[in-house]
């Protein structure tokens, strides 16, 4: 069973952040208070220097880690050290997949890239700018190593690539609420229950992102039909203001772990809403 | 199989899926109504009546006699603005309008490129917003008070090296926000599929003329073409008639201080393989800062068909120093009374390089635009006050 177990007891919290960021200790840190605070899933970043489908948050955070020293192989030794017994998930850009070089091997390319991957315990990829009609590599890539391929449909997304899509992925979708770069926002789309309609009849759960910044947006969120939510520049924001020296490194873990906690909280009252009315249906 | 038109190994869509659905649509509306006749009838016409084409070869004389070879200009310099930059922003903004688009954005490094795009935006009646680098918007004002006169908005950069690089991010961000009215208007042959296409499309009318007026000019055809490279579309336009012709290609990268310096734009000299705003080509390496004298040349990344010619072997491309450009920027005008513009200046330099080194009697440069912009630059460089 691959990622969708996560999502069977209840609305799964995946929160984002970069690896690295802003160093390889203090990072590996962060991501363990995300796991107390209550994630059910985590999206590492690897950092690629040209993130385009990023706000300055994530952008940054991806600068962060990059001049802290960052690379693929470093990111493989980074997952390895992690102490966490939640799925992690691999989100980065393609450019890393295609030129991943296996040091022993030689090979080159998403096979070298899933196999190293799924070695040290990852479960799944977000390439997030991977086509779907690019994606058959990859895919069989991850099938002969048990890997889940998520992929990310946005309020543009139709026709042929949604087919494609539904026909490649597995884990979860990745719900893109509305359209833009990525950043933390003071509303949240009211796209969503429109975008959740378009995929209603997939075989997988549907997490969504994009703008998720407090517990009441999870909330909102998950009522609306979303079987999780994703939250990366709320938290990478956290991460930021630390690295600016705002407050100091254990404070950063201690909020990161709250924030993770109102937004898990967030999406359990969610939940209860969505019961609540479907039972007064 | 892939449906993205690759250029060899370069070039594709690599770009987030928000945008995957409007490029898709784009590349549709390139195939099906860009390629019409009465699209090119318009197209034609507004080039004719509003651009001032045909440009005229010239024969340079003067400076075929310093240079030790025979020296023509295709006069991109004489069209409406100032540059090549008009031929493409005609083409992509009637598309927009076909599109039932309402606004246009577009990146700029020397201005040219955003006041071409201001140009079509005034024309075409569309809400026009420009993304330009902090420091362009401050050695090419005269490009910035222009853009403002004809009712675009100038939108500073100021992130990463505040250039035309972190200028097309900026464009990116507000074209993947803004997608369903917004076209963004890509200044060269750069960026996702079917950008590179389509604007070697609108531009390849330099080399198609070009082709027919030398031949009518000299009965065969120049030994060598050679221009200058930014993103390459003065360079593509010129080459793409001429591809399968025994004609040499040479381009003119921002050699900046040396392609052996830290700081240069010449990729294709000195650079690698890499993934930049949505291609895939050549990028110069991370340990090189991004610096050209020339602000239109300024860019770490260039068109994946140029990464696919130089792979092939079919054209050349070498850096051009600043001093060499700044040498030769003041050898056409002192020779020939044009002055160019500073990216130009690369492909004359360029030029020069090839008659010393190689036996081409006829070379063909594009000369892709004129100098005003440049004289606060050259009134420094120079001493001129
Ligand atoms: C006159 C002129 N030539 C050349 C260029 C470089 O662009 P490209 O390489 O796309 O022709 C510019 C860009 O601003 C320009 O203004």
């Amino acid at each position: 069973m691959g990622l969708e177990r996560v999502f069977a007891d209840g609305p799964a919290f995946v929160p984002y952040v970069a690896a690295g960021d802003p160093s390889y200790e203090e990072s590996l840190e962060y991501v363990e208070a995300l796991e107390r605070g209550g994630a059910d899933v985590i999206e590492l970043g690897l950092p690629f220097s040209e993130p385009i489908a990023e706000g300055s948050t994530i952008q940054e955070a991806v600068v962060r880690s990059l001049e802290a020293g960052m690379t693929p192989d470093r990111y493989f030794e980074f997952v390895e050290d992690l102490d966490v017994d939640v799925p992690l998930v691999c989100m980065t850009y393609y450019n890393l997949v295609a030129q991943y070089t296996n040091d022993e091997t030689g090979e080159r390319g998403p096979r070298a890239f899933a196999e190293r991957a799924a070695e040290v315990g990852i479960e799944g990829f977000v390439v997030v700018d991977l086509p779907a009609e690019e994606a058959g590599p990859l895919r069989e890539a991850c099938d002969e190593f048990g890997l889940d391929l998520v992929f990310i449909i946005a309020p543009t997304t139709k026709g042929d690539r949604l087919e494609q899509m539904r026909e490649h992925v597995s884990g979860y979708v990745y719900v893109q609420a509305r359209l833009g770069v990525t950043g933390a926002r003071e509303d949240v789309s009211d796209q969503t229950e429109e975008s959740l309609a378009r995929v209603a009849d997939w075989d997988v759960p549907k997490a969504v992102g994009f703008g998720i910044k407090t517990g009441e947006h999870a909330e909102r969120i998950v009522a609306a039909g979303a079987d999780g939510i994703i939250v990366g520049s709320a938290l990478v924001d956290i991460i930021a203001a630390g690295a600016d020296g705002e407050y100091p490194f254990t404070e950063t873990a201690q909020r990161l772990e709250s924030k993770a906690r109102e937004l898990k909280e967030g999406a359990l009252a969610g939940a209860e809403k969505r019961a609540a009315t479907e039972q007064s249906d | 199989m892939s449906e993205n038109h690759e250029f060899g190994a370069f070039g594709g869509r690599h770009v987030p899926e928000p945008m995957q659905e409007p490029l898709a649509q784009l590349a549709d509306a390139f195939e099906t109504v860009a390629k019409t006749d009465e699209f090119r009838e318009e197209f034609r016409s507004i080039l004719s009546t509003y651009a001032g084409r045909p440009t005229p070869i010239y024969h340079a004389e003067n400076l075929s006699e310093r240079y030790g070879a025979e020296i023509y200009l295709k006069r991109e310099d004489l069209l409406h603005g100032g540059a090549h930059k008009i031929n493409n922003a005609v083409g992509q903004a009637l598309m927009a309008e076909k599109a039932g688009k309402s606004r246009i954005i577009a990146e700029t490094g020397a201005g040219q490129h955003g006041t071409a795009t201001a140009m079509v935006g005034a024309l075409f009646d569309l809400d026009t917003e420009i993304y330009m680098g902090a420091k362009d918007v401050e050695r090419q004002r005269m490009n910035v008070f222009r853009m403002r006169l004809m009712g675009a908005e100038v939108n500073e950069v100021t992130r990463g090296g505040a250039g035309l690089a972190d200028a097309v991010d900026a464009a990116l961000e507000d074209f993947v926000e803004n997608v369903d009215d917004t076209h963004y208007l890509v200044g060269s042959v750069v960026g996702p599929d079917p950008f590179p296409r389509m604007v070697r499309e609108f531009q390849s009318v330099i080399g198609r003329e070009a082709r027919e007026q030398f031949l009518e000019r000299t009965g065969e055809l120049p030994d060598a073409a050679v221009a200058c490279v930014g993103g390459g579309s003065n360079a593509i336009g010129l080459f793409h008639a001429f591809r399968d012709d025994d004609v040499a290609f040479y381009g003119g990268e921002g050699g900046g201080e040396g392609s052996d310096s830290d700081r240069h734009a010449a990729p294709l000299d000195d650079g690698h393989e890499d993934v930049i705003h949505g291609m895939k080509t050549r990028v110069i390496d991370d340990d090189t800062e991004v610096h050209s004298v020339s602000a239109g040349l300024d860019y770490p990344g260039v068109g994946p068909e140029h990464a696919m010619f130089r792979e092939m072997g079919r054209a050349e491309y070498r850096a051009i120093t600043d001093d060499e450009a700044l040498a030769a920027f003041r050898a056409l005008s002192e020779d020939e009374g044009i002055i160019p513009a500073l990216e130009t200046a690369h492909g004359l330099a360029m030029a020069k390089r090839v008659a010393e080194e190689t036996d081409h009697e006829t070379i063909l440069v594009n000369l892709s635009g004129r100098g005003d912009k440049d004289m606060e630059t050259a009134a420094e460089q120079f001493d001129l006050s």
